[in-house]
């Protein structure tokens, strides 16, 4: 009785961990499956022109996505103008003033504040800039995204500002530098790595949005030559010819979207093993 | 530390002395500012919503929230298919993510190889990182051919005798929008999950494992147990994404207003009408009501998201971190 007991847990265990283990690798197959069909659908079509080159009107092969590509960069570059000083500042105060009660509450709107559906800030960034300057415009697009990094940047650098050990804002408020002299100069430079990291991650995360520019960088087929004019957007183009009934377009969401994916995979990638570096040789 | 910075301020000459001061406040005052801007952000967002919305709010009032016809043209519009919606294909994202999820979790801080550990746990990552419009490309052209050809029909014979699974395939159907969810909202709940898990003190094992427990006993009695609260929160957290998540179940869903007890039947969610119909809204209530939609989405999904915040929070293992 109490043998077949002892071997019905270990068979137990074993199962249970094979049933785990399953479920690990179920989780991780879309992954591969995806990588798997952009690199075959989309790897045919990603050439020079693709970077170079306007899309073709329907019915013309050919043509690529340079207007899309410069335009996430651009959007990219306006939401860090935003997201970057407020998050990182933000961060500042949370880690190094406040008292603990406000600081939870922040804290807590913040994380609140990341749950809040992408396309809701579309809304609120269409109401706010584009209803006002009566056109959709690349001003939306950057504020929309930068509005997101907000509380990323503001989470990541609070978490790496306090792994700065005590010892240094010590040593710097003993030589009687002041206080905000030590947080800029000591604090925050020690732990640029980290923010760094934060707002890299931060930008990966907000360069494949599509739902909050439908309604405010709304996208252009041409170059963008002012920044109160719509702008194009790798994931809306992805996404307008993805659901556009021509082959042709199709094959270049199929590409965008291998090129929008390989760099926010590299930047994620690349962040990881920088940040183990850091881990591994503590300064 | 502010009381050391008082002791240098004292010793200090009385010019530098103001000067300091004033640096030290004006940088104080700025980032209080920067960190309060998340309170202002959350407030705006409310009151865009509402203030864009008050046109619906004032012609259909509650009906719009009961209404089950969707129809611009003639201005009846109530969000009930949209809420429908939303409900039921979180509801299938839930039901799929979160065993797979947590037994994921669980592989990785109990049961797997070291070695595999950390490969695994990056996988996790990117799959968080792609984003959602490419999975619903991958979606149109791969998964729903394939749930059409496949899956469905299979379902069909075999659990056919349920509602849920009669009618015409499509492919596009409330169960592709739900499964593209619970692709979407594996690796949030996965790595939540494992936070807390790790979070679970070694002695809450090592004990369990004196009493001669194998390691899916002390998994199952010691660990799990131990985290049930945090791990709800986890999954929590994944329901608030999947509530509001867009662009993948917009490209699956089929985005017909309609309510059916199959789950092969198209549907249509709130973030996705959104998605659709807001640059196409031609009179100001058909706009003011997509608002109204949104402004439903934003109170649910806030409410969802406290709720799992203050889960996360009260459960408090240090090594708890904040997800994005």
């Amino acid at each position: 009785m109490s043998a077949t007991n002892h071997r019905w847990r270990k068979f137990k265990n074993v199962l249970m961990q094979a049933v785990a283990l399953a479920c690990a690798l179920l989780v991780v197959a879309p992954l591969g499956l995806v990588f798997y069909h952009l690199i075959k659908s989309g790897i045919g079509s990603v050439n020079w022109a693709f970077f170079t080159q306007l899309p073709k009107p329907v019915g013309e092969s050919g043509g690529g996505m340079a207007n899309a590509i410069a335009g996430t960069f651009i959007l990219l570059g306006l939401a860090a103008l935003i997201g970057v000083p407020v998050g990182v500042l933000g961060g500042v105060y949370l880690s190094e003033y406040g008292s603990s009660r406000l600081n939870w509450w922040i804290r807590f709107a913040a994380d609140v504040l990341n749950g809040v559906p992408s396309i809701i800030w579309g809304i609120v960034v269409y109401a706010l800039v584009v209803v006002p300057m009566k056109g959709f415009s690349a001003w939306a697009g950057g504020i929309v995204l930068g509005m997101m990094m907000i509380p990323l940047i503001m989470r990541t650098s609070e978490e790496v500002l306090q792994l700065v050990p005590n010892g240094y804002r010590e040593a710097s408020l003993a030589l009687g530098i002041p206080r905000w002299r030590t947080i800029v100069q000591i604090v925050l430079r020690t732990a640029m790595k980290g923010i760094v990291t934060g707002v890299l991650l931060a930008l990966a995360r907000v360069a494949g949005e599509t739902a909050p520019l439908l309604f405010t960088a709304f996208g252009n087929r041409f170059w963008n030559h002012s920044l109160s004019d719509p702008i194009a957007a790798l994931p809306l183009q992805i996404f307008n010819y993805a659901i556009s009934p021509y082959d042709d377009w199709h094959r270049q969401a199929w590409a965008g979207a291998l090129v929008l994916l390989l760099l926010i995979t590299a930047v994620n990638v690349g962040v990881r093993v920088l940040t183990r570096d850091r881990f591994q040789k503590p300064a | 530390m502010a009381k050391a910075a008082a002791k240098t301020e004292l010793q200090a000459p009385p010019e530098k002395l103001v000067q300091r001061r004033w640096g030290d406040a004006v940088f104080e005052r700025t980032s209080l500012l920067t960190a309060l801007s998340v309170f202002a952000l959350l407030a705006l967002t409310g009151y865009e919503l509402a203030h864009g919305s008050r046109l619906a709010l004032h012609k259909f009032g509650w009906r719009f929230l009961a209404g089950s016809e969707w129809n611009p043209v003639s201005e009846q519009l109530g969000a009930l298919p949209f809420i429908f919606g939303t409900l039921v294909s979180s509801a299938i994202a839930l039901l799929i993510a979160v065993p797979l999820s947590i037994a994921t979790a669980v592989y990785l801080t109990e049961l797997a190889p070291q070695w595999l550990r950390q490969p695994l746990t990056l996988f996790i990552e990117l799959l968080a990182a792609v984003p959602s419009v490419i999975l619903g490309l991958w979606g149109i052209y791969v998964m729903v051919p394939w749930l059409r050809e496949h899956l469905f029909p299979l379902l069909k014979t075999t659990f056919g005798f349920l509602p849920l699974f009669q009618g015409p395939i499509y492919g596009v159907s409330m169960l592709a929008g739900g499964i593209i969810i619970a692709i979407m909202i594996v690796p949030i709940i996965t790595s939540v999950s494992r936070e807390i898990l790790r979070s679970v003190p070694g002695l809450q094992r090592e004990a369990a494992y004196a009493l001669g427990a194998t390691r899916w006993e002390v998994t199952r009695i010691a660990v799990l147990g131990y985290a049930k609260k945090g791990l709800f929160g986890a999954v929590i957290l994944g329901l608030g994404r999947a509530l509001g998540e867009t662009m993948a179940v917009t490209m699956v869903i089929g985005n017909t207003p309609q309510i059916k007890a199959s789950l092969f039947a198209p549907g249509y969610t709130l973030a996705s009408v959104i998605a659709n119909e807001f640059t196409e809204a031609t009179t100001d209530v058909y706009l003011s009501a997509l608002f109204e939609i949104g402004l439903v989405l934003l109170g649910v999904t806030i409410l969802v998201n406290v709720a799992a915040q203050l889960l996360l929070k009260t459960f408090g293992g240090p090594g708890v971190k904040p997800q994005n």
